[in-house]
């Protein structure tokens, strides 16, 4: 596995130099190097899976938060002498809610809530014994994030399969062909047009519950900038994950949109230095696509 | 172990440059060195195409402290740039490799290449000139025929030593991608030149034919995961070659199996050690460099941080793994934005294959001594090159207390790099490229 130390912020920059050495190498002389571009290629593809794991991680997260805050209104609103009944009911929305991890984060967001009642529930993670459901999934491969965004039927199937075929690091390259603007991915010998359209379609799928999810978020907000636990940082990623599952962006739009601008010669890109690095890789980062450019030249 | 102590006084600049060490033209950066089978000649290649034969001078009692240096010999115009128009790609002249034939004649013969045609040079002396002919003057003048009133035999006289080069040979239009290596038979009949996907067989005699024997193009070019990066002929064996890959892997063919050799004999990698995992990890074990040792028993390979020396008949593992810059690891990030990361370091055995070497950064080489198992830095700089002078080892400070002399791994010049080295077959001379300078370092002699 790589380093968990290097966070998606490094994989972000990763991402926008790798872009750039791609762009670079077509106008260098003697002619597209094709053995350094490949090797660009792969570390563009393991920068893009630690993004993006971080991405669901941080989305899990999140949804783990939503869950927990549920469960401390509902304990808030209980008749304290209703306690006991009600203990056994929260400790298994909480054991199905909290991770180990995030004990800390269930007892802050249950701060609120009465100081008996928050010791109660902070008891009652930290109590059980392999609540980290996070952590279990952190030592599977890729398979689990996307299982949790594709809870129907439908796109299961197409989404496992897809997740099975990846192993630890999966063996799919996408290639956008310089003569014919066509992206195109392979993964394990098998061609998929932008296979991750099946990523997306299990987002899209999962949108009535995501959307569920983001309008009690939404309330949340307020909340999570109240708690002082909470970084600063952490804020506008979450901002931005509610934003991840926004119809806008299941759409192949933005990765035609990188082809185009591949196809102009980056030109319209590097108008604007840095903040352009960040707008390209984000567009391409939030459009779930397997986007990682192996530009091939012959 | 063997000191490299005594410098021979011989910086090599070519004429264009100026005598500044921090000024030089792109077109002076020395891309390749070889030593010949004998060590009397050193050549070198760079990128502007031209190639430089050092000759070493015969030893004269009278001046016995200028024994073994080495002089300019000969200097050519190998390639020139060219421009494929039906890609319109600029082709570039820089010299990637040359490799010389062994003496047959009077003259010596060298292979030289770029990134598309390779090219026999014949390299001959001239020393005598046919002087008194009938039909022109001395100037080379048509004399009148009707002032003609007598024959005689034009005789050979002796003239300043002239060197010429000639292309002998042109091997082009037979690589789609840029050559990495060639590499020629022990039959003396036959070389190959190997580019990222392909290896062709060609017989010095026919440049208008070449059998493709490996190929590992895929069919959907998508499905692309490694590149051919190196190959070699085994020394005595002249059906094996062994060729390395993008992902660490070397495969020994044995051309008597087949007509096409994609099919391996032996392959050897060793598996990732996954605790080592990075973005970094495919490119620092993509091989640079695979040579074969002298006796034909191993093979040694380059990746971006160790040396490798594998035995042929174990291929699970290496046999030794030698660290060259292991506090690299901790920069691959900065070395990945400024390419440095990309660099393809060369690696070397000595004639008896008890030692080798390779470069590092900052003008830094290393040596590891295959039976004692002792390591050694040391550094090309006009500084410690004064004649006679005994190279002092160098020592990179990891982390903690800096020691007077040592160098921290931030103070290192990245810009300042030994991609090429050679032994000499027979002698412990080596001659380093450090950027546009040669450097030839000898042996002390007791």
């Amino acid at each position: 596995m790589i380093n968990t130390m290097e966070c998606a912020a490094d994989a972000q920059s990763l991402i926008s130099i790798s872009l750039m050495k791609i762009h670079n190498s077509r106008t260098q002389r003697g002619g597209i190097k094709l053995h350094k571009n490949l090797l660009v290629s792969y570390v563009l593809r393991n920068a893009r899976q630690v993004y993006i794991k971080e991405k669901y991680a941080e989305i899990y997260r999140m949804q783990q938060y939503e869950e927990v805050m549920t469960v401390c209104n509902e304990i808030q609103e209980l008749n304290p002498l209703d306690l006991d009944a009600e203990d056994a009911e929260d400790e298994e929305q909480a054991r199905a809610a909290c991770c180990g991890e995030e004990a800390s984060l269930c007892g802050a967001a249950c701060h609120r809530g009465a100081a008996q009642l928050a010791v109660h529930t902070r008891a009652a993670v930290s109590a059980l014994p392999d609540c980290c459901p996070l952590e279990e999934s952190s030592k599977e491969p890729e398979p689990c994030y996307y299982r949790s965004c594709c809870m129907e039927t439908s796109p299961v199937s197409q989404c496992e399969q897809f997740s099975a075929n990846s192993s630890a690091y999966c063996n799919k390259t996408t290639v956008l062909d310089l003569d014919t603007h066509v992206v195109t991915t392979v993964e394990n010998g098998y061609l998929h047009q932008d296979c991750c359209c099946d990523a997306l379609q299990c987002g899209q799928s999962a949108q009535s519950p995501a959307k569920k999810r983001k309008v009690e978020f939404g309330c949340c907000v307020s909340d999570v900038e109240e708690i002082s636990d909470f970084a600063a940082a952490r804020k506008r990623a979450k901002r931005e994950d509610c934003s991840f599952f926004h119809p806008d962006y299941t759409d192949t739009s933005h990765i035609s949109n990188l082809i185009s601008i591949f196809g102009s010669g980056f030109s319209g890109l590097l108008s604007r230095q840095a903040d352009v690095e960040q707008i390209c890789s984000k567009q391409v980062l939030a459009s779930l696509g397997a986007w990682t450019r192996a530009i091939v030249a012959f | 172990m063997k000191c490299f102590s005594r410098y021979l006084p011989y910086l090599f600049r070519p004429p264009s440059t100026i005598l500044s060490s921090t000024c030089h033209t792109e077109a002076d950066i020395i891309s390749t060195v070889e030593f010949n089978s004998s060590g009397e000649l050193l050549a070198t290649g760079d990128k502007g195409g031209r190639v430089v034969v050092f000759q070493r001078e015969q030893e004269s009692k009278s001046q016995p402290q200028r024994r073994g240096e080495y002089n300019v010999y000969s200097t050519f115009q190998s390639h020139e740039p060219e421009f494929d128009y039906l890609k319109s790609l600029e082709i570039e002249e820089k010299i990637n490799k040359i490799k010389w034939l062994p003496q047959q004649n009077a003259a010596y013969f060298l292979l030289s290449t770029n990134d598309k045609t390779v090219k026999l040079w014949k390299i001959s002396e001239r020393d005598k000139r046919p002087e008194g002919y009938n039909l022109k003057d001395e100037d080379g003048r048509i004399r009148n025929p009707s002032t003609i009133t007598s024959l005689r035999v034009p005789v050979l006289q002796p003239m300043d030593l002239m060197v010429e080069a000639t292309a002998r040979r042109v091997f082009s239009n037979a690589h789609t991608y840029h050559i990495n290596s060639i590499s020629v038979n022990s039959d003396l009949q036959t070389f190959i030149s190997t580019d990222d996907l392909r290896v062709n067989l060609w017989n010095l005699e026919i440049t208008d034919r070449s059998f493709n024997i490996v190929d590992i193009k895929p069919a959907n070019m998508e499905e692309l995961t490694e590149v051919i990066t190196s190959a070699e002929f085994h020394p005595q064996q002249c059906h094996t070659f062994a060729y390395s890959s993008s992902k660490g892997s070397i495969r020994l063919c044995d051309m008597r199996q087949a007509a096409l050799c994609d099919k391996h004999c032996k392959y050897f990698e060793e598996p990732e050690d996954p605790s080592t995992r990075s973005f970094f990890s495919e490119i620092i074990s993509s091989i640079s460099d695979v040579k074969f040792s002298h006796n034909g028993r191993y093979l040694m390979t380059r990746d971006y941080l160790t040396v490798k020396v594998w035995d042929l008949q174990m291929e699970n593992k290496p046999l030794e793994t030698y660290q060259v810059h292991d506090y690299l690891r901790g920069k691959l990030c900065s070395l990945y934005e400024n390419d440095c990361i990309f660099d393809k370091f060369e690696c070397v055995w000595n004639g008896s294959d008890s030692v080798i070497m390779t470069g590092s950064y900052n003008n830094f080489f290393r040596m590891f001594d295959r039976n004692t198992k002792r390591d050694v830095t040391l550094e090309a700089s006009r500084e410690n090159s004064k004649p006679r002078a005994i190279l002092k080892p160098r020592k990179v400070c990891v982390g903690g207390k800096r020691r007077k002399d040592e160098i921290s791994v931030d103070s290192l010049d990245f810009s300042k790099k030994i991609l090429h080295t050679t032994w000499h077959p027979h002698e412990n001379i080596i001659a380093v490229a450090a950027t546009n300078n040669l450097y030839i370092f000898q042996d002390k002699v007791n």
